[in-house]
């Protein structure tokens, strides 16, 4: 896998290979000493067009637990305040020679448009409205933890669909591990023509039950200044996930940060159901599993020939 | 009306051409086989049997055997960039690409920096042409200042210095109150009005086709609602002042439901469709390839069908291209960011021939009628091949296959959404007004010189 620019180009198996990699990374993080040497003398640039900072963090940190070198480029007080046009930002940093490239812009598709000006692993941190895999991979990863199979699961993704990419990423990644996906929201925050990416769509938590999974998406306060929902009270009145809508058997996730109260209850945040800190660790992990995928991964399959010749994470742990 | 002439170009040369046996297809004419074409002082000489006629002196012989003369085409909607905007396109590159579509006419838009809203700017438009153009253009300044939909242009005076018609194109006129003035003082001034048609409160920030393809890339769409009820609206106001309106590039079903309705009902309303329009949709859009995004963007193929039927049945009265260049690095942007347009010039023709007429989708006669129609939508006259008419002809090798952009373009900008297809049709010889405005290397080899 020479980048991750979407989930559209992964299929079960690359997935299921992402997530065995990151638990085999999982009990180092667990260790004192949590570095393993697998990208030594690697380069990882981050590149954010938008303020994160749970993405970013955890990219940092999964870089430099594989003993990567980590570049932090942010946006805002940069070159690009300035009016440099991405591609000019993009071949200057190319100039440093990083072997990969982690990317956020509020932009769709400049992942993959970047993918094309630079020899670098472009990993997609969230393109616009687009696409966020690594957040569906960590997430297929913590649900699998949890529940084990997918298949046939009913996984609920509740709240602002239109504005979220997680919600896409995640409808193709859940979809691709074989769950029933279901998106619920108010109609004005359900993109027309979302069906026909293979979800039902439902306006009202009523059938909330039936679901397995329920994947609350962050209520965005500036949604408000477009008048998408008439107030964030009666949005928590008809789509808040609370201890009266969740049911004890179920599995709560959240992509963060929570606004309590609004999408969720400050009681089902902190439920044995809620997964959402788990999400935050496995962040890690599946990270340093989908970095070593696209810089060692593909050198070992004979596409990359740059030294050092890193041996397999696995015989590194040993 | 004004006196003087609303079309103007650099001087050239008149043209003294034989075209010997091409397949001559001219619907207005009834012309539609072989023959031998005489253009002699720019002028349709002689039209006669294939090997009848023979090249007078300095006259050159062009074999037209296998190939095609049509009356050559007129888009009465193409952005030259002028003044302003020179890095993307300007008058000699503009029309030096409209000669290699097959095109002897174009009409320019006013969405110029400034835009074209005096007299001043029109006046000195008509000069660059007088001194640049390499085929007849005529220009469009814009209906309100500014294009701002706050206050009127001078239309009387415009329309005396040359004005073909009026437009905001590249926005609508929102304000109903302020077309309604427009459609009124039309009566004065005279001049369609041409329309772009769009409910920015619908459209708001939408970079594509609202439906299926926007839904899984995450890109704000632009509903067919925008465009529709707009086309609608003005359509009831211009029935009601008895104005006369040109909507441009028509994209939803339900536009071209709106236009028939109004044209059933009486109103002199007319429309056009773009090459794009008609044969992609927005299923090319899932790669967020810059050149696809264009406004009105690229529907569903039920709206495309819509478009072809509108055509068919009359409801579409031409085919224009809506040529909208773009400098490469302002096209080199993620997709939300790029700006709206397409070249279309160079591949309007070989892009209708090879996806609707060679299909059975269309025939090549109304194609050509389609093409040619759309400066008389604005009063210009229609190209004809017709002994005694200035001649504006085009000569195209239907089987001639190429790939857009292979060898560059006419046009100073490369945006163009037929990048890399291969077309059949190759436009090998263009006379504008009666002198020679393309010729094709291929034609160059192959022709001789009587003396």
């Amino acid at each position: 896998m020479k980048h991750l620019l979407s989930i559209e180009d992964l299929d079960r198996v690359a997935i299921e290979r992402i997530c065995e990699r990151a638990a085999t990374f999982a009990s180092p993080s667990d260790r004192e000493i949590k570095k393993v040497p697998a990208l030594r003398g690697h380069t990882v640039l981050n590149l954010f067009y938008e303020a994160s900072t749970r993405t970013r963090s955890s990219f940092e940190l999964a870089a430099k637990r594989l003993s990567a070198d980590v570049v932090n480029f942010v946006a805002s007080g940069s070159s690009v305040e300035k009016g440099e046009s991405l591609k000019d930002t993009v071949l200057t940093l190319n100039a440093h020679r990083p072997d990969a490239i982690v990317i956020r812009t509020p932009w769709a598709g400049s992942a993959e448009l970047v993918a094309g000006w630079t020899d670098a692993a472009i990993v997609n941190a969230g393109d616009g409205k687009h696409e966020h895999p690594t957040q569906a991979l960590l997430d297929v990863y913590t649900l699998r933890r949890r529940v084990g199979d997918l298949a046939g699961a009913k996984i609920w993704i509740v709240g602002d669909v239109l504005h979220s990419r997680v919600a896409r990423s995640n409808i193709l990644a859940f979809q691709k591990m074989g769950a029933e996906v279901t998106v619920c929201g108010p109609p004005t925050l359900i993109p027309r023509g979302i069906e026909a990416m293979g979800c039902e769509v439902r306006y009202t938590l009523d059938d909330l039950p039936d679901a397995d999974v329920v994947y609350a998406l962050r209520m965005q306060h500036e949604r408000m200044d477009q008048a998408w929902i008439p107030t964030l009270r009666e949005y928590a009145a008809v789509y808040q996930i609370n201890d009266k809508r969740l049911l004890p058997r179920q599995v709560l996730m959240h992509p963060g940060p929570v606004n309590r109260g609004v999408e969720l209850s400050g009681g089902v945040v902190d439920s044995p159901q809620a997964a959402i800190l788990e999400q935050v660790q496995a962040g890690v992990v599946v990270r340093m599993a989908v970095l070593y995928e696209v810089l060692a991964g593909a050198r070992v399959g004979g596409v990359r020939d740059t030294a050092p010749q890193p041996a397999t994470p696995e015989a590194q742990l040993a | 009306m004004s006196l003087i002439d609303h079309l103007v170009r650099a001087p050239a040369p008149a043209a003294d051409i034989l075209i010997t046996g091409a397949h001559v297809l001219d619907p207005r004419e009834s012309l539609d086989g072989v023959h031998d074409v005489l253009v002699r002082g720019g002028q349709i000489a002689r039209i006669g049997d294939a090997g009848s006629l023979e090249a007078p002196d300095g006259a050159e012989t062009i074999d037209g055997a296998g190939r095609h003369l049509f009356p050559a085409f007129v888009d009465p909607h193409v952005h030259l960039r002028v003044p302003g905007q020179e890095h993307k396109e300007d008058l000699a590159t503009g029309t030096r690409s409209a000669a290699a579509g097959g095109y002897c006419t174009v009409v320019a838009m006013p969405n110029t920096t400034p835009v074209t809203d005096s007299t001043s700017i029109l006046r000195s438009l008509r000069d660059a042409a007088l001194r640049d153009a390499r085929i007849p253009v005529g220009f469009m300044p814009a209906i309100t200042v500014g294009m701002m939909g706050k206050e009127l242009t001078e239309m009387a005076e415009l329309r005396a210095q040359g004005a073909l018609g009026f437009t905001d194109d590249g926005k609508p006129v929102q304000s109903a109150g302020m077309l309604r003035k427009a459609l009124q003082y039309q009566r004065l001034c005279g001049g369609v009005l041409a329309l772009h048609e769009e409910d920015p409160s619908l459209s708001g920030a939408g970079a594509m086709h609202e439906g299926e393809v926007s839904a899984q890339l995450g890109i704000a769409g632009i509903p067919s609602i925008s465009e529709s009820t707009l086309v609608a609206r003005d359509c009831a106001i211009a029935g009601y002042e008895g104005g006369r309106v040109h909507m441009q590039h028509l994209s939803a079903i339900e536009s071209v439901d709106a236009i028939r309705a109004a044209k059933a009902a009486g109103v002199q309303v007319t429309c056009e469709a773009s090459p794009h329009h008609l044969t992609l949709t927005h299923e090319a859009v899932r790669t967020m390839d810059t050149r696809m995004k264009m406004n009105p963007p690229l529907r569903t193929e039920a709206d495309r069908q819509a478009l072809i039927a509108g055509l068919k049945d009359g409801t579409i009265d031409c085919i224009a291209t809506d040529h909208a260049p773009h400098a490469r690095d302002e096209k080199e942007v993620p997709f939300e960011q790029a700006p709206m347009g397409t070249t279309g010039l160079e591949t309007a023709f070989a892009s209708v021939y090879t996806d609707l007429v060679l299909p059975g989708v269309l025939d090549l006669a109304l194609v050509v009628e389609k093409l040619t129609v759309g400066g008389s939508l604005l009063d210009l006259p229609v190209p004809r091949i017709k002994v005694g008419a200035q001649a504006h002809v085009t000569l195209v090798d239907l089987d001639s296959e190429w790939v857009v952009g292979e060898h560059g373009y006419a046009s100073r900008s490369e945006n163009c959404c037929f990048a890399g297809r291969t077309l059949s049709g190759r436009v090998l010889l263009t006379v504008a007004a009666g002198s020679i405005a393309h010729r094709d290397t291929s034609l160059t080899a192959t022709s001789e010189v009587t003396v």
